[in-house]
């Protein structure tokens, strides 16, 4: 059975680097949320040139709209959504710094490769577990794209959120791994 | 006659909109353990009972299951007796909706232009189907319907020769292709026959068929059988990270076609495919 690994964001070099495809990870500390629409407007100020709302370097982002947050709460349920929606903006992301991925699903080849070439690393964390999700936040705010709404860029402080490594930085992918190891003839003989 | 006043259902819609997002069926959390005992891969073991802990605390506290609350689709079944007064059908539901989401602090989900993309702020309108029946009957289903499983939803149209090996081919590929995406264990809702739009509503109200429940009709019931065991040697399993357990059910729906036609569709469901109903 595999360890589990305990890491506080900022994320270092090292760190990424000795993750493995099915790693299981808690992950403590900044991540910040960006989904589709924060992504597009990510995208649009790298190609003007100019300031990206948060340090790029070390940072995870957790692509992510949360529910709103009841009085007393500091957010309300946030599991991760399909990352594949995110594959046109990424590569230009990774490239800038921002290589560390929370989300759920497949992605492309072109993810991929950016990740092994930059030395990144894509999790997942447990879609539709939002409820528990929401419990590993300790504090939660919107730091850009406001108008956005669910939508916009938060800084959460998080503690043990729970994720596996889906894709490490030598490109091994767990979904494939899970295919070979589970996949059946039909009719089974 | 059955006279019912519109503040009646935007009362009744409200309320459903919360319960739905925030309690799953006991239908599915049967299933969860029920193939939490016989899943092979220990890690999908573990994430079945995540998701089991996850229905527990979303329902004693009330928050949503999963933070994509969906875009509401509400099924209503009215009665040819029943006359509605007060205001307009479609403005009740809408409203019911609109209070639903802000008071169950549910995710607004809905933007106004499919091509533009400015939020309504509201998770309205609703995706509303309407069908008339005898009788002074008024039932309402709210299926809220989140975009991780809609997005890997596909509809074919099949020629007739291609007959019920291509009807399984396709609904295995389709599952297949989605992978991880659509947050299995799923549950696969197959629309047959029909026009294209007629299909994939039926692929929809599938969805709303409890998962463990027979299929009435025998044939479609060994076909339902056949496909779960197909979909389940493919080896996706929970959340995708392998295992025996990628779907929890496959429900088929048909209806009668034309005779140079042969509709598919497969509306999937993550596995917290969820909905609630009251009736006035």
């Amino acid at each position: 059975m595999r360890e589990k690994i305990n890491i506080t964001a900022p994320f270092e070099q090292h760190q990424i680097e000795s993750l493995k495809a099915g790693d299981m990870v808690y992950i403590s500390g900044t991540v910040y949320t960006a989904r589709d629409a924060a992504h597009k407007r990510l995208c649009e100020l790298i190609e003007k040139g100019e300031e990206m709302p948060f340090q790029f370097n070390g940072a995870a982002v957790y692509y992510a709209g949360p529910c709103p947050a009841k009085p007393g709460k500091p957010i309300g349920s946030v599991g991760p959504t399909t990352s594949g929606r995110m594959d046109l903006y990424s590569p230009s992301l990774i490239e800038k710094g921002l290589k560390i991925m929370i989300g759920k699903g497949l992605r492309s080849k072109g993810v991929i490769e950016s990740i092994v070439r930059h030395k990144g690393v894509y999790f997942a964390a447990i879609g539709g577990a939002a409820a528990l999700m929401a419990k590993c936040v300790e504090s939660a705010e919107v730091i850009a794209f406001e108008e956005l709404g669910t939508e916009a860029i938060r800084k959460l402080e998080v503690k043990d959120l729970p994720v596996i490594v889906a894709i490490d930085s030598r490109g091994n992918n767990m979904y494939e791994m899970a295919l070979e190891k589970y996949k059946t003839e039909y009719p089974a003989i | 006659m059955k006279i019912i006043d519109c503040s009646q259902i935007t009362s009744l819609t409200e309320r459903l909109c919360i319960e739905a997002n925030c309690i799953i069926g006991s239908d599915i959390l049967e299933s969860f353990s029920k193939c939490a005992g016989c899943e092979k891969s220990p890690l999908g073991k573990e994430i079945l009972n995540t998701l089991t802990e996850n229905a527990i605390i979303a329902k004693e506290e009330m928050n949503p299951i999963c933070q994509d609350t969906g875009m509401t689709v509400v099924f209503i079944t009215l009665g040819q007796e029943v006359r509605i007064e007060g205001g307009f059908l479609e403005d009740a539901i809408n409203e019911g909706v609109r209070r639903g989401y802000e008071k169950g602090y549910l995710r607004k989900s809905v933007v106004k232009d499919p091509l533009d993309r400015v939020n309504t702020k509201d998770n309205t309108p609703a995706v509303i189907h309407c069908q008339i029946v005898p009788g002074d009957e008024f039932h309402i289903i709210v299926a809220p319907k989140g975009f991780g499983s809609e997005n890997m939803s596909r509809l074919k149209m099949l020629k007739p020769s291609q007959g019920v090996e291509g009807v399984k081919d396709f609904v295995v590929e389709t599952v297949s292709e989605a992978g991880a995406n659509p947050c299995p264990p799923i549950i696969v809702g197959v629309g047959i026959g029909g026009t294209m739009e007629k299909s994939a509503l039926l692929s929809k109200q599938a969805l709303l068929r409890a998962v463990g429940t027979v299929n009435d009709n025998p044939a479609l019931a060994d076909l339902e059988r056949e496909l779960l065991e197909r979909i389940n040697s493919l080896g996706i399993g929970p959340a995708g990270f392998g295992g025996t357990t990628t779907a929890l059910a496959v429900n088929i729906l048909t209806y009668p076609t034309h005779i140079a036609g042969l509709p598919v569709s497969v509306n999937i469901g993550c596995h917290a495919t969820r909905h609630a109903e009251g009736s006035l």
